[in-house]
């Protein structure tokens, strides 16, 4: 049995009131990725106009720095363009949080994979025209 | 200053301040080296002859069958590596143990089975009940040992040592039991329960941490880990840890059956509110079959370690056994025994209490976990 690890106070504010824990009404497309084995499921939807993502929102079965990073994550995305979204990486969410558990510092690689696959899927869509 | 609720007693406990108080005697006072033949040795050596008489007498022994340790994790090394090269050469290497032991248990039993050792890892029922007819099955003429933990640490199932002590006995094998987390809550006595080796630690009942005892019965032999200078009859040479020693003979001494009667009626209230709160399970079982003190829910569909994290925050603390918690990613082996799924493994959080847990405290958690699992829920993609 291992007790918490301690978080830094921006990751735990982040943690106990995410912004964008919410399902999109109609999302144009959706990443999920994580395992219950690893203990982890992520789950991330966006919108798109005009290439940028207009709206974002989450939800994840996972740790508190897992719910922290996958917020960030969506800060960071909405607004951009699909281009500049899939270029956040591990250390932006780091260091926006502050520093993170080194331990931790794989949780913060799902939310940047769930964005990533939302954002291939929605490629996708748009060549294909299928639903995924 | 923060309010701090502490429910993790089944990790460690408070240090009673009266056994603090006889520690600070054996460290500032009477601090002597009790093999020293001077007054302030004899001081200390009495103190450990007391010590020693206390522990047996609270568990049925005998003096000379009791010898200190560093910890419950030596002593449970001491019993299963002591045993084994005792008796490797005698044409015996088969132990039978659980899939619920504690991790010293388990990894002692991994690294004999590299040196030639064959265990079998016993599995349990659903509320963590080892079947004692599996044993008696498992039991080959290459068994010397069979190693049960009696209240378990995770879950705090209480094994019927009498029943498993019994078919060891009968069968000529050796039973040992770790009894860390049941000691001074669940009556034990190593004659009655058929007992051959057990063992017993300070720091879950009160007492200091680095300080384990482990019962030997009289005419058993084993391997000693550290050799020096002879002490603990020759079979754990260290210079004796006087002050720890005398804390934990203190603890014990202090520990009351009154205490229990509480602790179970909290327990109770506790787990029965907590199931109050939608899709919440137990984990393990319950009644007198489960240690007092031990609370063990799964919160479903929310992560374990997040709840935790959220009750960190107001103050309170708890444990979980999950997942990204730590750089072993495997669910709790214990809780995968009983046969959870990963999910519902990974959904669990232990919540162990003590005699220093008052109503007020738990009524204070529970609001407070009530909150983070509505929280936590609506953040889950699986609530």
């Amino acid at each position: 049995m291992k007790t918490n690890t301690l978080y830094s106070k921006k990751l735990m504010k982040r943690f106990t009131n995410p912004k964008f824990v919410k399902r999109l009404k109609k999302p144009d497309a959706v990443g999920e990725v994580g395992n219950m084995k690893c203990g982890d499921i992520m789950h991330l939807e966006i919108k798109v106009k005009n290439h940028e993502i207009s709206d974002i929102g989450f939800q994840t079965f996972g740790c508190g720095a897992a719910i922290a990073t996958s917020d960030v994550v969506c800060e960071l995305a909405k607004g951009r363009t699909l281009a500049k979204a899939k270029k956040i990486s591990k250390n932006d969410i780091v260091k926006k949080l502050g520093g993170m558990p080194p331990i931790k510092i794989h949780c913060s690689i799902l939310g940047i994979q769930a964005l990533k696959k939302a954002i291939k899927n929605y490629e996708e869509n748009q060549k294909g025209g299928k639903s995924k | 200053m923060m309010k701090e609720i502490y429910l993790d007693n089944a990790a460690t406990t408070k240090v009673d301040e009266k056994v603090a108080e006889v520690m600070e005697k054996y460290q500032t006072e009477e601090y002597g080296n009790a093999s020293s033949t001077h007054l302030k040795g004899e001081a200390a050596r009495r103190a450990i002859e007391e010590s020693r008489e206390i522990v047996a007498k609270s568990i049925g022994a005998k003096y000379k069958e009791i010898i200190f340790t560093g910890s419950g994790t030596e002593a449970n090394n001491t019993a299963v590596k002591g045993l084994f090269f005792e008796m490797k050469d005698k044409g015996k290497n088969h132990i039978i143990t659980t899939k619920i032991e504690h991790d010293c248990i388990l990894n002692a039993c991994k690294w004999i089975e590299s040196q030639g050792a064959e265990i079998t890892y016993l599995d349990v029922d659903a509320y963590g009940f080892v079947n004692p007819k599996d044993i008696e099955v498992a039991i080959t003429d290459k068994t010397f040992l069979v190693s049960v933990i009696h209240g378990n640490n995770e879950i705090g199932t209480i094994q019927d040592l009498e029943k498993i002590g019994k078919i060891c006995r009968e069968k000529g094998v050796l039973f040992h039991t770790d009894a860390c987390q049941s000691f001074t809550k669940v009556a034990i006595n190593v004659k009655k329960q058929f007992i051959d080796l057990m063992t017993l630690n300070a720091h879950k009942i009160h007492g200091p941490k680095g300080v384990g005892a482990l019962y030997i019965r009289e005419g058993i032999s084993i391997t000693p880990l550290l050799h020096g200078g002879g002490h603990e009859f020759g079979l754990r040479s260290s210079t004796e840890n006087v002050a720890g020693i005398a804390g934990f003979a203190k603890a014990i001494k202090i520990a009351s059956p009154r205490e229990v009667k509480v602790m179970y009626k909290l327990r109770d209230y506790f787990i029965k509110e907590l199931l109050k709160i939608p899709k919440v399970n137990l984990n393990g079982a319950d009644g007198k079959n489960r240690l007092c003190n031990n609370i063990n829910v799964c919160f479903n569909n929310i992560e374990a370690e997040s709840v935790g994290s959220f009750l960190n925050v107001e103050g309170i603390f708890t444990s979980v056994g999950s997942a990204c918690s730590s750089h072993n990613l495997e669910p709790s082996h214990v809780l995968l025994a009983l046969g959870k799924t990963p999910l519902e493994a990974n959904s669990s959080v232990r919540i162990s209490i003590s005699k220093y847990t008052t109503k007020e405290e738990i009524d204070y958690a529970l609001e407070k976990i009530k909150k983070a699992v509505e929280r936590l829920r609506k953040i889950s993609p699986l609530a």
